[in-house]
């Protein structure tokens, strides 16, 4: 089954070359050190539904009345790339992946610091709310939970081992 | 209507994902019945989509907006069934958390979905 999921991966991605030569770099035996097993599919699950999420909205709010609140479907479009970005690194998996991840997963928990901390100190800004306002207090606070949890998750380097070991 | 089939998906749903939670809990994967029990939220979701159409088609409008309360309806028809696909790719206790984060997830979208048909 765990041979599946990644052949499955390897597939999908069409990077059949490019996963042989990264397992290598990685000092696993053949195969590419995976970011989404165990904890990290629970980790990828829900930046897969903050993207979703974040991104159906500011394409829809963008569309149909920009005018309104531009800075903050502007902040929501951003929240959106972000998710989109790392659900992609942690899926791709691989050395190269985890350190981008992990840059971003703290860019992510800057901006919805920052952006949280904008939308309470000067509302007037805001008509209407981003994903991020209120430190995301409209998606039950994921989003300052997530970034958190993803540098815990992304913080030591990982061999195919011990990425099995830790599931 | 709606509002009823709101309501069981919600149930149903939260169900799932304690149901979920104490495999994880007790170190155990998705196992068969969990399926079943997966199928069995879809289907509510299917009928919900189905029901929204309805209602829509016969010329009532959602507080919010047909393409809004469409969308929730889309996306809470797809969140347990791609959750139980992940499971099946994850044969450990984290397979069955995904599940319950997915039934987790999908309670929020019918409470969203309750405001978004009511106001």
């Amino acid at each position: 089954m765990e041979e599946d999921g990644t052949d499955v991966t390897a597939q999908t991605t069409g990077q059949g070359g490019k996963t042989a030569r990264q397992a290598g770099a990685d000092g696993g035996p053949g195969k590419k050190a995976r970011l989404v097993s165990g904890p990290g599919l629970v980790l990828v699950w829900l930046y897969g539904v903050m993207t979703v999420g974040a991104a159906s909205r500011s394409v829809y709010q963008i569309v149909s009345d920009y005018g309104r609140a531009p800075l903050a479907y502007s902040l929501s479009a951003v929240a959106a790339v972000v998710y989109v970005f790392i659900t992609y690194t942690l899926v791709r998996g691989g050395e190269t992946a985890r350190k981008v991840a992990l840059v971003c997963c703290a860019l992510e928990l800057v901006g919805v610091l920052t952006v949280g901390t904008w939308t309470l100190v000067d509302p007037s800004a805001f008509p209407d709310a981003t994903v991020w306002s209120d430190y995301g207090m409209g998606y039950i606070f994921i989003p300052v939970a997530l970034p958190v949890t993803g540098m815990l998750w992304l913080r030591k380097p990982r061999t195919a081992a011990s990425a099995a070991a830790a599931a | 209507m709606l509002v009823a089939l709101t309501i069981a998906v919600t149930a149903a749903a939260l169900a799932l994902a304690a149901w979920c939670g104490y495999a994880a809990y007790r170190d155990q994967p998705t196992k068969d019945w969990h399926f079943i029990g997966m199928a069995v939220v879809s289907v509510l979701a299917l009928v919900q989509l189905v029901a929204g159409i309805v209602l829509v088609a016969g010329g009532q409008e959602p507080h919010d907006g047909s393409v809004i309360f469409f969308a929730y309806l889309v996306g809470a028809v797809l969140s347990v069934p791609i959750a139980g696909f992940m499971s099946l790719t994850e044969r450990t206790r984290w397979g069955s958390v995904v599940v319950a984060a997915g039934g987790v997830v999908l309670a929020v979208l019918e409470v969203r979905l309750y405001a978004i048909w009511g106001g």
